[in-house]
């Protein structure tokens, strides 16, 4: 009794590669998800980054898209060596390289993670009857990786791991974009690249700004410029 | 003719008991009664009611009819079928070994001051009311006969009623047991208000909206859960059962609880009949919660009875696994395999009765030899009671799911259920059902640690106290049945096979499908979806196990000689350079799962202790050490205190109408009366 | 379907079981042998492990004061559970009837009943030791176990089988199919199989430094035949995970029926991917340290999380209708 439609054999090696990176994308997330170490975040995002950049060839070789190539070299640019550098720079001027943004409750954000992977996957099953692209499956995972972030958002409290949450959801979008439509207008492109970039320049004058007046970067302390008497 | 000596049978079974009933009324303090003429009826009823299921097992039909008792428009409605059957034989079994064990247990009552009436008399009520349970065919006979199980376990609870902490605890199973069957007579009167009659025939007939079946099967659930055990309505479970005497946890844990268990499978799966795929997720859900939850509580205990009743909340929610699946298999249209599920779910009933009850026999011997509930202080107990070490031995094999013993076969049977999962259309289930299938693995991963624990603690290693130290052991009656039940924990474990067989035609009762693949092959090969899908073959297993324990004994024969002139020999183990060994370097259960206490922290409310008092000479030498850990269930925190606050708030305030005064009485029945009179006009 | 009581097929399996448990000893000295290469250290002869058992067996039994009945069961016990879960493993021929026995759900149940024995073993004499390291391998165990089946359920679901011979079957024919799920699951495995089989970085089998050691504790009051037995399990049971794990995920060349030309192939397979695997873990073992006690259960959650998420995207990106 054979349990499903093995369809997935069928496929082509490019097509398979690109699914199996597509999970690796999504391990990245669970880890970058789990990981206390500031330093070990950054480098994470670093590996995203490039599966990503892997991911975009790939699907430009296999589409024959070959504009996708710009996307990856700028992707490889950007997120793989321009952002971490500049993070790890900070981080190290701060002395915060080493610190730890360990979360409250690991166990109980693991299984969170789990079930909201499987909600993505019901969410995105009736848009993936409507695409047409055999990779289609991946709109799940882009969709996870971006929530995923969200709850790296939520649960972190250090500034810098924030950020990285943040350019993770970004990664998120990329990829869907990628996978599902053979990725984005050029322009569109180049405008969240430098938007990328600006952020990260920006929040790096943040740092010094917020540890300058609240004496941490502990994003919970931010709580006492709240003007309310109590 | 069948048909006649499985009626007779089961009227025999019924004239036993309550011949042991009015016997125990009669005893006073006659100890050669009890021994000698109640607990031999019991057991013959039990043997009887055995049988009568058996007749019906093996392929015979079963027996319907009334007895003109009870109410004169309602006479009370019996039926036995597959699954009465089924449940009837749980109890026989569970009959017979108590009684087997009872009157070498009860002479630790005699010169007690509890009367042995009272407890013979209450045994047999509770026997009787279960039996009447499972063979009741309308809802009002279903409803009395559970409140004489109910009512009369209540009695035997509070047995030894001198100290408090029992009463409280008797209180407590009362009041959730009634709770429990206002739940079940609700679920049952969405059935009387549609269907008008109050026999299960007329219920079968009745097709109930889904709204109105949701709110049945949830009542149900709620109910009959409560009384099974289940996460989070099984407060009562831990604090009950510990307190009974043993051969009567025994019958608890090992049999009330698969009533309970049977009650549920009856109105879902017979009298509600239309299944639907969600409430199986409910139930997944609910079983393994409930599963993790319980092994996890369990491992944390200290005394025996306590943790083997925290382990029986953890094997009801293997069973609600079960049931779950094969809830949603047979909702999402695959009845084939629902009818699997449903099979391992009654496996487990079965495995779960035989082992639990073995191992609360066994904690009854070591209670009764060594007077000691706590863990803490015994220890080295296999060489003081070599054959209970045996039989609790394989009992805890059983228990923690290891081949070739029985409670392998129930869980490798689910788990391969839960594998047919990739069939599903929905993508979710797909993955929820392999992420229950986990937590079942970790359960019962955590179950072994739990049951190496207890058993490395109670009989391995020194003893910790004097009194442990000189226990003996039990009578032969006690052992008899502990070697019963462990004979019938392996023949179980071996018989695969056959026993889905079995079980298969009592589930085609209810689901219209057979398994007939599962034993295509032979009694030899279990095969549950197709041969090379997945096999398992107990008697294999066992053969294995033979060779290695032949092995042993090859080599020991042949050194017999070398020995005769050059014994073994045995030396002191190294104290780590203190002299010798002393009980207290041993690890305690503590200690034991004190690695898993820091993993899974959340789940508990774990208050610890710790003293230390150091030397005023020497600053860094500990003059006297202490360790205090609690452990409290959190289900009484979040669940219990605000539902009694509540209840206390809302009394204080109906209590607001008692003033006192004899013209305010007056006054609230006078408005009462008139009310009532307006409401009939 | 074979025919389970053909007399000629048995032969072959208790054949089969000899070589692996023949091998076992073998293996875990090619490792020894790597590892002091590696670190710089003279070898011992590759034969080593047989010369140790040898001794071991040759020498009288020393047993504690208060060992019991189930001290001196336990070893046979625990080798006969190896020697009937290795027996189950393909390790030249595949559609054994042995392999209608067992499947791998059966394979874990085996080795966590050896386990169970161990514990028991380790805590009869009632040393501070013995409990230590009981109390620690259930703790292991409890963690690695639901892993290890989750890799199995990924597996079986792939295949939709647990029947190893079919799983194997499976794997041959999608040979060039790279399966985001299968690559995880062979991860986890990998993790397991390292925690199981107490080595770096969960445990250290080379040392008795008496805070870090899990499994050496529980063996410690063990002598002669017994510790012999005892070795001899523990070798045989990290050949089979090895074995196992080149089953499952590389089969290139398993024999499918009993030819002789199979049998060369499949030998020949078996033998370079195991000195493969061997090289790997000492490699490995030379370049990791031994972690933290405490860092354990994270290695092991790593895992289940690694076999969940295989679990997960055979659901989504492979199981498609």
């Amino acid at each position: 009794m054979s349990g499903f439609l093995d369809t997935y054999s069928h496929l082509t090696l490019t097509e398979q590669a690109i699914l199996t990176l597509a999970a690796m994308v999504l391990v990245s997330s669970f880890a970058l998800l789990a990981q206390s170490r500031v330093v070990a975040t950054i480098r994470l995002f670093a590996l995203q980054g490039f599966l990503l950049v892997v991911v975009t060839a790939l699907v430009a070789l296999d589409t024959r898209e070959y504009h996708l190539f710009y996307s990856a070299g700028l992707t490889l640019l950007l997120k793989v060596w321009f952002v971490p550098w500049l993070l790890t720079r900070q981080a190290r001027r701060l002395g915060i390289l080493r610190d730890l943004d360990s979360l409250l409750r690991p166990g109980v954000v693991l299984i969170a993670a789990g079930a909201l992977v499987i909600f993505c996957y019901s969410v995105a099953l009736p848009i993936q009857r409507f695409a047409e692209s055999i990779t289609r499956d991946a709109i799940a995972i882009s969709l996870a990786v971006v929530l995923l972030s969200m709850l790296m958002l939520i649960t972190r409290r250090k500034a810098i791991t924030q950020v990285v949450g943040f350019m993770s959801m970004e990664n998120g979008l990329f990829f869907g974009a990628v996978t599902a439509t053979q990725g984005m207008p050029m322009v569109v492109e180049l405008g969240v690249a430098f938007d990328v970039l600006i952020a990260a320049v920006v929040f790096g004058v943040f740092f010094f700004h917020i540890r300058d007046s609240i004496e941490s970067l502990d994003v919970d302390m931010l709580n006492q410029l709240t003007e309310v008497d109590e | 003719m069948s048909e006649f000596s499985s009626t007779l049978l089961t009227a025999v079974s019924f004239g036993l008991l309550f011949a042991a009933a009015l016997a125990s009324m009669l005893v006073g303090r006659r100890r050669l009664w009890i021994t000698w003429l109640v607990f031999p009826l019991m057991g013959f009823a039990g043997l009887a009611a055995l049988l009568a299921a058996g007749v019906v097992l093996l392929g015979n039909p079963g027996f319907n009819g009334t007895l003109p008792l009870g109410l004169p428009w309602l006479p009370w409605h019996l039926r036995m079928d597959g699954l009465s059957a089924f449940f009837l034989a749980l109890i026989g079994i569970g009959t017979i070994t108590s009684s087997l064990f009872g009157p070498g247990y009860v002479r630790e009552y005699l010169r007690g001051p509890y009367p042995l009436g009272l407890l013979g008399l209450m045994t047999s009520l509770f026997i009787i009311g279960m039996q009447l349970v499972v063979l009741a065919d309308d809802a009002f006979f279903f409803m009395i006969a559970w409140e004489l199980m109910s009512v009369s376990s209540y009695f035997l609870v509070a047995y030894q009623h001198h100290q408090p902490a029992n009463r409280r605890a008797a209180f407590l199973y009362l009041l959730m047991a009634q709770i429990g069957a206002v739940l079940i007579l609700l679920s049952f009167g969405i059935f009387a208000s549609f269907g008008g009659a109050f026999t299960f025939d007329a219920f079968r007939a009745i097709q109930l909206a889904p709204i109105w079946a949701s709110v049945a099967f949830g009542l149900g659930l709620l109910g009959f859960g409560m009384k099974a055990g289940m996460f989070p309505v099984h407060a009562w479970l831990p604090e009950a059962h510990p307190v009974a005497p043993s051969h009567i946890s025994a019958l608890m844990s090992g049999v009330m609880l698969k009533v309970a268990i049977y009650g549920f499978v009856r109105l879902t799966f017979d009298l509600i009949g239309t299944l639907y795929w969600s409430w199986g997720v409910v139930l997944l859900i609910v079983g393994s919660v409930t599963a993790l939850f319980g092994v996890l509580y369990a491992l944390m205990q200290n005394d025996v009875k306590r943790l083997l009743a925290y382990s029986s909340v953890e094997n009801i929610g293997i069973i609600f696994i079960g049931l779950g699946l094969a809830v949603l298999f047979i909702g999402a249209g695959y009845p084939k395999l629902g009818s699997l599920g449903l099979i391992a779910a009654l496996y487990h009933a079965l495995s779960h009765a035989l082992f639990k009850s073995l191992l609360f026999l066994g904690a009854g011997t070591i209670l009764q030899q060594t007077h000691e509930h706590d863990m803490g202080k015994m220890g080295g107990l296999i060489r003081r009671m070599p054959w209970t070490a045996l039989f609790f031995l394989i009992g805890c094999i059983s228990i923690s799911a290891l081949p070739p013993f029985t409670g392998f076969v129930s869980e490798w049977l689910t788990f391969q259920t839960a594998l047919q999962a990739t069939i599903l259309e929905s993508g979710v289930l797909r993955a929820v059902v392999p992420i229950t299938a986990a937590m079942l693995a970790l359960t019962g991963a955590l179950a072994a640690t739990c049951f190496v624990k207890l058993y490395g603690i109670v009989f391995l290693g020194q003893p910790r106290s004097r009194r442990v130290k000189h226990a003996r052991e039990g009578t032969s009656g006690m052992l008899w049945a502990q070697g019963l039940l462990a004979g019938l924990c392996l023949l179980f474990g071996i018989l695969g096979a056959p026993t889905v067989a079995i079980l298969s035609r009592v589930v085609a009762g209810l689901t219209g499908s057979h398994v007939t693949s599962a034993t295509a092959h032979g009694w030899l090969w279990l095969t549950p979806v197709a041969p090379e899908v997945a096999s398992y073959s107990g008697p294999m297993v066992l053969f294995g196990v033979t060779l290695a324990l032949l092995a042993w004994g090859a080599v020991y024969l042949l050194l017999c000689k070398h020995r005769r002139l050059k014994p073994i020999q045995r030396g002191p183990a190294w104290g780590c350079g203190f002299g010798r060994l002393t009980p207290n370097m041993q690890y305690t259960g503590t200690a034991f799962v004190m690695p898993i206490q820091q993993i899974f922290r959340p789940v508990w409310r774990v208050q610890e202790e710790q003293q230390r008092e150091l030397s005023t000479e020497l600053r860094s030498h500990p003059t006297q050490l202490g360790y205090q850990l609690q452990i409290e269930d959190i289900t009484w925190r979040w669940l219990y205190q605000p539902v009694m606050k509540l209840i206390q708030a809302s009394a204080r305030k109906v209590g607001l109408l008692q003033t006192g005064n004899l013209r305010h009485y007056l006054t609230y029945s006078f408005v009462t009366l008139v009310v009532l009179l307006w409401l009939i006009s | 379907m074979v025919d389970f009581l053909n007399p000629a097929d048995w032969v072959f399996v208790w054949l089969q079981t000899a070589l692996f448990v023949l091998l076992a000893p073998l293996f875990s000295g090619w490792i020894k042998w790597l590892k002091c290469l590696l670190q710089n250290r003279r070898p011992p002869s590759l034969l080593q492990p047989y010369r140790d058992l040898l001794r071991l067996v040759r020498k009288d039994v020393l047993l504690a004061d208060n060992a019991s009945v189930l001290f001196r069961g336990a070893p046979y016990i625990i080798c006969g559970c190896t020697v009937l879960a290795a027996s189950v493993v393909p390790l030249l021929i595949l559609h054994q009837p042995i392999s209608a026995m067992a499947d791998v759900i059966v394979l874990v149940g085996l080795f966590a009943l050896a386990r169970f024995f161990l514990a028991l073993a380790g805590m009869d004499v009632g040393t501070a030791f013995g409990g230590m390291g009981s109390s620690r391998e259930m703790t292991v165990s409890a963690l690695a176990e639901p892993a290890m089946l989750m890799v199995v359920f990924t597996l079986s679901m792939v295949a939709s089988s647990t029947n190893l011979s079919t799983l194997v079957e499976h794997g041959l024919q999608q040979q060039s199919v790279l399966r985001p799920s299968i690559l995880f699951a062979l991860i986890a495995l990998i993790m397991v199989a390292i925690a199981e089989n107490a080595r770096i970085p969960v445990d250290n089998p080379a040392t008795h430094l008496e805070l870090t050691m899990i499994h050496e504790a529980m063996i410690l009051e063990y002598s002669g035949r017994h510790l012999a037995m005892m070795e001899l399990a523990s070798q045989l049971k990290l050949t089979t995970y090895a074995v196992l794990i080149i089953d499952l995920f590389f089969p290139w060349g398993i024999a499918q029926s009993a030819s002789a030309a199979g049998l060369g192939v499949a030998a020949v397979a078996i033998a370079v991917k195991l000195s493969l695997l061997g090289l790997l873990l000492a490699l490995g073992e030379t370049a990791v340290a031994k972690m933290r006690l405490f860092k354990v259960p994270t290695f092991l959650a790593m895992s289940f999380a690694l076999a969940m998420i295989g679990m997960l995207s055979f659901v989504i990106l492979e199981s498609s209708k």
